[in-house]
Formats: structure tokens, C-alpha cells, sequence
């Protein structure tokens, strides 16, 4: 049940649903200006479930609201920034425009289902609400429709269910019914914002089961993110690390937990306690998540990172290849290994330099 | 296998005992002419912790996990059972002496941000405990906050700051400062590192060793994140609604879990590892009610591996699995409140909120072949609760379908040579181990 749902090498071979590319969004305080996510690219292809990893502050939250079109002021995208769902370029929506998109296109399960929730609706009439307003079902159809999302999301007793309001659910279900709730909206791409954080094990294993399921049936896209390595071995297909605002490490999960590259992602596996009894001891990670709120001629992580050398503080990595096998990538100036660290370090700046061209 | 007991014993004789608990509960509300039955958050549990080590505490939310470690400091009043520490029983402490005792032992809150008051500076909050119990004088007291600085990883010059000043893992260091602020033997820790990320978890974790090492501090550590419990602690208790299930060396406990409960948590961790196939025991439904447990063991309403009654050993596992939904569902309704209108209908047999049962029913027992004898039952349940007596109908099928699991409360058995214990019938020398039924269950999927 746990692995062998990942999708099919096959699957690598089809069309990206979503395309995000150099997607940079700032929140401009009077301060200084916060690049929350700093260009960072990545896709998703149909069926396939991708996977976003960091601890708090990193800008994982950021980003599914940027490709959501949820940023409010202070927070803006920058121009250049290019998110494309189905071949349409979501930034340059108009508000309406991006209203039929989180409708019936993308779909979003946020970490706290009691906040998802309408407390003074019944659970029905909330899903109801959804039929009508995405798909135009309405009366005894959407009561019919209702019941059968929520015996799909495997809440027993469903119709009567529907007469209840959320207080009346417990934790996992409440998660159940808005994952009914977007499943309403017949959605072909999902965001899952940390939708397990809030919940026990067991009722995380059964919401994990749920979205696996429901992938296979209606040929979904996920977006999974989560600050929880187990998790993200659990059901991603392909993993994206990101730390301070960035991308650092990008590769298919077995991979990524096979050979992890990053220092960064090195350190995070490392310091997952529990598999490795208590003898062996704990790997820390000195220092904290710094707030990305400088421009990024530098690497954020070298302040923290045991093999920094001089350069990291004033070179940006780029993304290269760290594996003949696999696409891996990693944003390191220890990468390419075959390279001297002289050669290594010219090829960062020249890729980087490449690119700030490109933009211009 | 068969060895039972009341109550499950320390491992090693040698080692002192520091907070022996018996029988411990503690139920709230149900007092009173018209109160409604109470709610069992800590219904009969029995414990040692020996001195200098960390008992680990995991169960799910609501299990009645915090409400224990409240109560072994007396910021709850047990309702029945004793808590002996260091030999006096505390809960007939009272006044002064309890104030007294209470140096003895602290606790770490989950929650930094809202455990330390914001209007006052870090220097204060670790101060206040030593102010409240008058330590020493006032230069002492400002000499002992700068030293308990140090020990929790912080440094002078965050003496005058505010909470707000500092990240989650600052609060939490502040949260272990002011615990150990009199010198207390005994800390409950209160899932300390639940709100934290995790390579800042690691921190904190180490943190705590090392304190426990220095001062030779005794924890309880109370978490619902396994591998952090396996990480830290010596034993494992495992709690489920307001009982412990198992009780044990932590590693070998994690290895090899005994009771179905455990194997089921430890199951569904999620492991950092994607190549990992071991199969996942998925628990269907979520816990009772604690105002209304199950009558036997805790946990029969979703076990994995729950005995079945001699004359339905023969169904399918889907058959058997609908039954138990079934019960289930009924359960929920008979808890529901028909209201006035509700009972007047019932009066006149005009009853009809719970039409929709026959849906529910073909739903759970889709594409499963359901045989007549289980058939007239079913049937029979549905036409009770249709009428509007759904407790009738939980009864009937409590009669027709309940196991020894449903109608008896298990002993704890001692299930390994180091003071393991496990609450649960299928440890009982008449039964099926629990491992065969589990595996037989995990490979049919």
C-alpha cells in the first residue's frame, strides 16, 4: 500500500499540467522587501504527484497561494514569473478569469479543515453550494451527488452526514469533507497544503490512503506539500526541497532519499529522529531559517551548512545535473563533482549570468 | 505468554521507583440527578517511573495522554487511585505541603506561544516560579536566572527581551528554563517539540538530554509523534481512550509491538524511506467517544484483530467488516438526540429521520455477498432504529454480534521477558496470537 502506488516510469513521458517557471513572489513591508519564493521552477505532469518539502518559513505555503492566485498586498509576483496550468498562463488572469480556474481546474486542501469550513452551514449544504456554483447541479441531483463524494471520500452513513455541521465531524473526517468539497468542483489538479499536519497518525494514514485512491480513479494531479519527510516518501512521486525561498534539491524520490546531494537535504533526512535509536545520537542543524530578504547573489544555506567554502558567500548556485540516471538536480557549488572547485564555481556564475540575461 | 496481572510491574527490582501510579482516574462531569454519563479521560491506569529515567506517553488526541500528566501534578484532581512520589501520596497533599511538593515537579507546555505570559521579559518568567516560592534573595535569584540561561542554550543578554522577540525554539528553551527554575526531580513534558520544525525538534531533543543527564531529572514525555518518543525515551507507555494498552522497553516495543493497537500506530508512521513496502495497517473509523467506551476493551470497535464470536468465525473478512461498520453507524445514531418532535412521532409511529438507513447499509455492504443468517440480522437492527429506537437496535446487535471483546474488559499480559505488558484477549492461551490474524488481514488486501 505504501510504495508501489507511485506512478508508472511511463508517466514521465506525458505533458506537464502545470508549468512554474522562475516564479518569484515578494511581500514589500517598509522595512525591506521578503522574497518569500525566488525564482523557483518546477512542473507537474498528469497523474503524477509532486512533492514540496522545507520547514516553516521556507515558502512552500507561498507558493501553492501564488499558483492559486491568493497573494494579497503586501505581496505581489514579480513580472517575468510565468505559472502555466493546462497551457494557459494563470498570471495575466483578471480576478474573474482566475475564479473559473480555482473552480473547476485547481482544487485546494489547506492545512486546517476547521478553517476551510463555514461553521454555521451544514456539511451538505456546503458541498451543495460547491455543485451549484462549479457544475450548475442543484436540488434532489446535488443531494444525490453530495452523498456519493462523501461515501467517495469514505465517510460511512454519508446522507446523514450531510444534515451535520462541521463541529458534529471529527478532525479527519472535516478533512474528508473538504477534500468532498473540492472533489466537487471535479478538479483535475489538487493542492494539498500540509492536509495531514493537524492529524493523528492513523488518521493520517487513512487521508494518505484516501488521496492515492482518489488519484488513481480520477487520473488527478497533486501538489503535495508537507514539512514531513515520511510523508512526502509515503506518496510523492517526485520531490522539490526548498529552503528560504528556493529551490535547492529536485529529484524523483527514490532518488532523493537514496542519494540526497544537498547539504541541506542531507541534513533534513539526518535529522529525522526515531529511525536511528537514541545511541547514535541526533544530527543538528546549527542556526536558523534565515528570513530571504536580500537579493540572492549568495547561497542561503552556506551560513549553516558544514561545507561551505568561501565562494558560496558570494556565488549563487544553479541547478545542475547531479546524476547520469536520474533527473536530479541540485543548486550547489560543490556540483558538478567531476569539476575543480575553481571550474565548479565558474560554472555557477556562468549559468547565473546566463540567466539574468535571459530576463533582461 | 499467558503470565497475568493486574497491574503491570517495574523491570528491574533494583532500581528506585520515583512515581509509582495505581488505578488511576479521572472522569469529568456526570455529577448530579440529570447529568449524562461522565467522560472517562483517564479510566484505570497503572504505572512506574523509575528515578533518573524518561517514560514515554503516545497515544492519539483525546486519549487522555495530557489529562494524565495533569493530574500527576495535581493541576487535576484525580477522581479515584493514587499517585505515590518518592513514597507520599500526593493526591492527599493539600495547602502548604502541596505547594512544597510542587518544586519537586514541573511541566513543559506544548504551546510556547501561548505558555509564556508577552507582557513580561524572559528574565521575569523564569523568575516568577523562584518569586512564588521564595528562593533565596533577590541578587540570588537574578544569579540563578543567568545560570538557567546558559544551561537552556540562551545567552545574559535575552534577560530583557520579550517572548516575541524570540522563534519557536527560543520560546520553547524559555518554557525549559522556568520548569527548571527550583530544581524539581521530576519534569512532565507536555509534547515540547510537537509545534516545532523539525531540525530545530532535534535541538531541543538533544537539549533535554543533556539537561536530564546533568541534573539527573526523571521525565514523563508525553508526545503523539512516535519517532521522537523512540528517540528520547527508555519505556513506552501506549494510551487508548483513558487505558494503556502496552507498557514496555521502548525499542523492543517499536520492533516488535505486542498489542494490536500498538502494531497498528507503529504501522502508520509514515517512514522516510520510499522504497519501504512493508504493508500498512489502516484503521478504519476514528475512536469512540470517551463518554461512551466500549464496555470490554477499548479499542474493539476498530481492531484489526478483533476475536469474533464462535458462530460467525466462518464469514468473509468483508462480510465481517460491513457488520462491524454497521454497528458502527448505528452506534452514532443511538448517541444522537431525537428531540421532542423526534419522540413525539416515535409516539405514533410516524417515525421516519432514519429512513435513509437502508441506504447506508447497501452502501457498506456493497459488492459483498452477504449471507442469510447475517442478512435477518442486519435487517432486523435496521427495522428497530427506522422506528426510532436505535439503542434497541445497537442492543440487538450487541447480542447477535459481540465477542469476548466487546462484552469483557482484557487482563494485562506479560508478553516478553522484560516487563512487557499488553491489554488485550488475544493474548490468552485460548486465542489466536495477534500477529497470524494481522498478516493473514494485511495480505488479503
Amino acid at each position: 500500500m505504501s510504495s508501489e502506488t507511485h506512478a508508472d516510469p511511463t508517466a514521465g513521458d506525458t505533458e506537464p499540467i502545470l508549468t512554474v517557471e522562475n516564479l518569484q513572489t515578494a511581500f514589500y513591508t517598509d522595512r525591506e522587501t521578503i522574497r518569500a519564493v525566488d525564482s523557483i521552477s518546477f512542473d507537474v505532469k498528469r497523474g503524477e504527484t509532486v512533492g514540496i518539502v522545507g520547514e516553516s518559513g521556507s515558502g512552500k505555503s507561498v507558493t501553492a497561494r501564488s499558483i492559486m492566485g491568493l497573494i494579497d498586498s503586501p505581496g505581489r509576483i514579480m513580472p517575468g514569473s510565468s505559472i502555466k496550468f493546462q497551457g494557459q498562463e494563470l498570471t495575466e488572469l483578471s480576478d474573474a478569469e482566475y475564479r473559473s480556474v480555482r473552480g473547476s481546474g485547481i482544487g485546494m486542501v489547506f492545512q486546517d479543515p476547521q478553517q476551510s469550513l463555514n461553521p454555521v452551514y451544514t456539511v451538505g449544504n456546503q458541498i451543495r453550494e460547491s455543485l451549484k456554483i462549479n457544475r450548475g447541479i442543484t436540488g434532489e441531483e446535488a443531494v444525490e451527488e453530495a452523498t456519493d463524494l462523501l461515501e467517495a471520500v469514505g465517510i460511512p452513513d454519508a446522507k446523514r452526514r450531510l444534515d451535520e455541521y462541521p463541529h458534529q465531524f471529527s478532525g479527519g473526517m472535516r478533512q474528508r469533507a473538504v477534500i468532498a468539497m473540492m472533489l466537487a468542483c471535479d478538479p483535475d489538479f489538487l493542492i494539498c497544503d500540509e492536509p495531514t499536519t493537524a492529524l493523528d497518525v492513523t488518521i493520517q494514514a487513512q487521508i494518505l490512503d484516501l488521496l492515492k485512491d482518489l488519484q488513481e480513479e480520477r487520473n488527478l494531479s497533486i501538489l503535495f506539500i508537507t514539512h514531513d519527510m515520511g510523508v512526502i516518501a509515503d506518496i510523492a512521486d517526485r520531490v522539490n526541497v526548498m529552503y528560504a525561498g528556493q529551490i535547492v534539491e529536485q529529484a524523483p524520490v527514490e532518488e532523493l532519499f537514496a542519494n540526497p546531494k544537498h547539504p541541506y537535504t542531507r541534513a533534513l533526512i539526518d535529522s529525522i529522529p526515531g529511525e536511528h535509536s537514541r545511541k547514535e545520537g541526533l544530527e543538528t542543524i546549527e542556526g536558523e531559517v534565515p528570513t530571504p530578504n536580500e537579493p540572492a547573489d549568495h547561497c542561503r544555506f552556506a551560513p549553516r551548512c558544514p561545507k561551505a567554502f568561501d565562494a558560496c558567500e558570494n556565488v549563487p548556485p544553479q541547478h545542475v545535473s547531479v546524476s547520469d540516471e536520474h533527473d536530479h538536480t541540485a543548486a550547489c557549488l560543490l556540483y558538478p563533482e567531476d569539476l575543480t572547485e575553481s571550474h565548479r564555481v565558474e560554472k555557477h556564475l556562468s549559468l547565473a549570468n546566463d540567466d539574468t540575461e535571459g530576463d533582461t | 505468554m499467558s503470565k497475568t496481572t493486574s497491574r503491570p510491574q517495574s523491570a528491574a527490582q533494583g532500581d528506585e521507583v520515583l512515581v509509582d501510579v495505581t488505578d488511576l482516574k479521572k472522569f469529568y462531569g456526570g455529577e448530579g440527578f440529570f447529568a449524562g454519563p461522565p467522560v472517562k479521560a483517564v479510566n484505570g491506569v497503572d504505572f512506574t517511573i523509575k528515578r533518573g529515567e524518561t517514560l514515554g506517553l503516545v497515544g492519539e488526541s483525546g486519549c487522555g495522554k495530557s489529562t494524565l500528566g495533569r493530574t500527576l501534578l495535581q493541576l487535576e484532581t484525580p477522581t479515584e487511585g493514587s499517585i505515590t512520589f518518592d513514597g507520599t501520596d500526593v493526591t492527599t497533599l493539600s495547602g502548604s505541603d502541596l505547594k512544597e511538593w510542587r518544586r519537586n515537579a514541573q511541566m513543559v507546555f506544548q504551546d510556547p506561544e501561548s505558555s509564556l505570559n508577552d507582557r513580561m521579559t524572559v528574565g521575569e518568567i523564569i523568575r516568577e516560579p523562584l518569586d512564588a516560592h521564595d528562593w533565596k534573595t533577590k541578587q540570588e535569584r537574578r544569579e540563578r536566572v543567568l545560570d538557567l540561561l546558559s544551561a537552556v542554550g540562551l545567552r545574559d543578554e535575552h534577560y530583557f527581551r520579550y517572548p516575541h522577540q524570540f522563534s519557536g525554539g527560543q520560546r520553547q528553551r524559555v518554557g525549559i528554563a522556568r520548569a527548571l527554575a527550583l530544581e524539581p526531580e521530576f519534569l512532565v513534558l507536555d509534547e515540547p517539540v510537537s509545534a516545532l520544525d523539525v531540525s530545530v525538534q532535534a535541538k531541543i531533543i538533544s537539549l533535554l538530554e543533556d539537561l536530564q543527564e546533568e541534573f539527573n531529572l526523571t521525565y514523563l514525555f508525553i508526545a503523539h509523534d512516535l519517532s521522537v518518543v523512540r528517540h528520547i525515551c527508555d519505556r513506552v507507555a501506549v494510551m487508548y481512550l483513558g487505558k494503556i494498552m502496552e507498557l514496555g522497553e521502548t525499542e523492543e516495543l517499536f520492533q516488535d509491538p505486542s498489542n494490536p493497537y500498538t502494531k497498528s500506530l507503529i504501522s502508520a508512521i509514515p517512514r522516510p524511506d520510499p522504497t519501504d513496502t512493508t504493508r500498512r495497517i489502516t484503521l478504519p473509523g476514528t475512536p469512540p467517544s470517551p463518554r461512551d467506551a466500549p464496555e470490554g476493551c477499548p479499542f474493539a470497535t476498530r481492531c484489526p484483530a478483533k476475536i469474533r464470536p464462535e458462530e460467525y468465525t466462518h464469514l468473509d473478512e468483508d462480510v465481517w467488516d460491513g457488520i462491524e461498520r454497521f454497528r458502527e453507524v448505528i452506534r452514532e445514531r443511538s448517541r444522537m438526540d431525537l428531540g421532542v418532535t423526534g419522540l413525539a412521532r416515535r409516539g405514533v409511529g410516524r417515525f421516519s429521520r432514519f429512513d435513509d438507513l437502508e441506504e447506508a447499509v447497501s452502501d457498506l455492504f456493497e459488492g459483498v455477498d452477504v449471507p442469510e443468517e447475517v442478512r435477518v440480522h442486519i435487517e432486523q437492527a435496521v427495522e428497530y432504529a427506522k422506528k426510532g429506537y436505535p439503542s434497541k437496535a445497537r442492543e440487538y446487535l450487541y447480542e447477535e454480534f459481540s465477542s469476548v471483546c466487546d462484552r469483557e474488559k482484557p487482563k494485562f499480559y506479560e508478553t516478553s521477558g522484560t516487563a512487557r505488558y499488553s491489554y488485550c484477549h488475544r493474548h490468552a492461551n485460548e486465542y489466536e496470537d495477534v500477529d497470524p490474524v494481522i498478516s493473514r488481514r494485511t495480505s488479503d488486501e
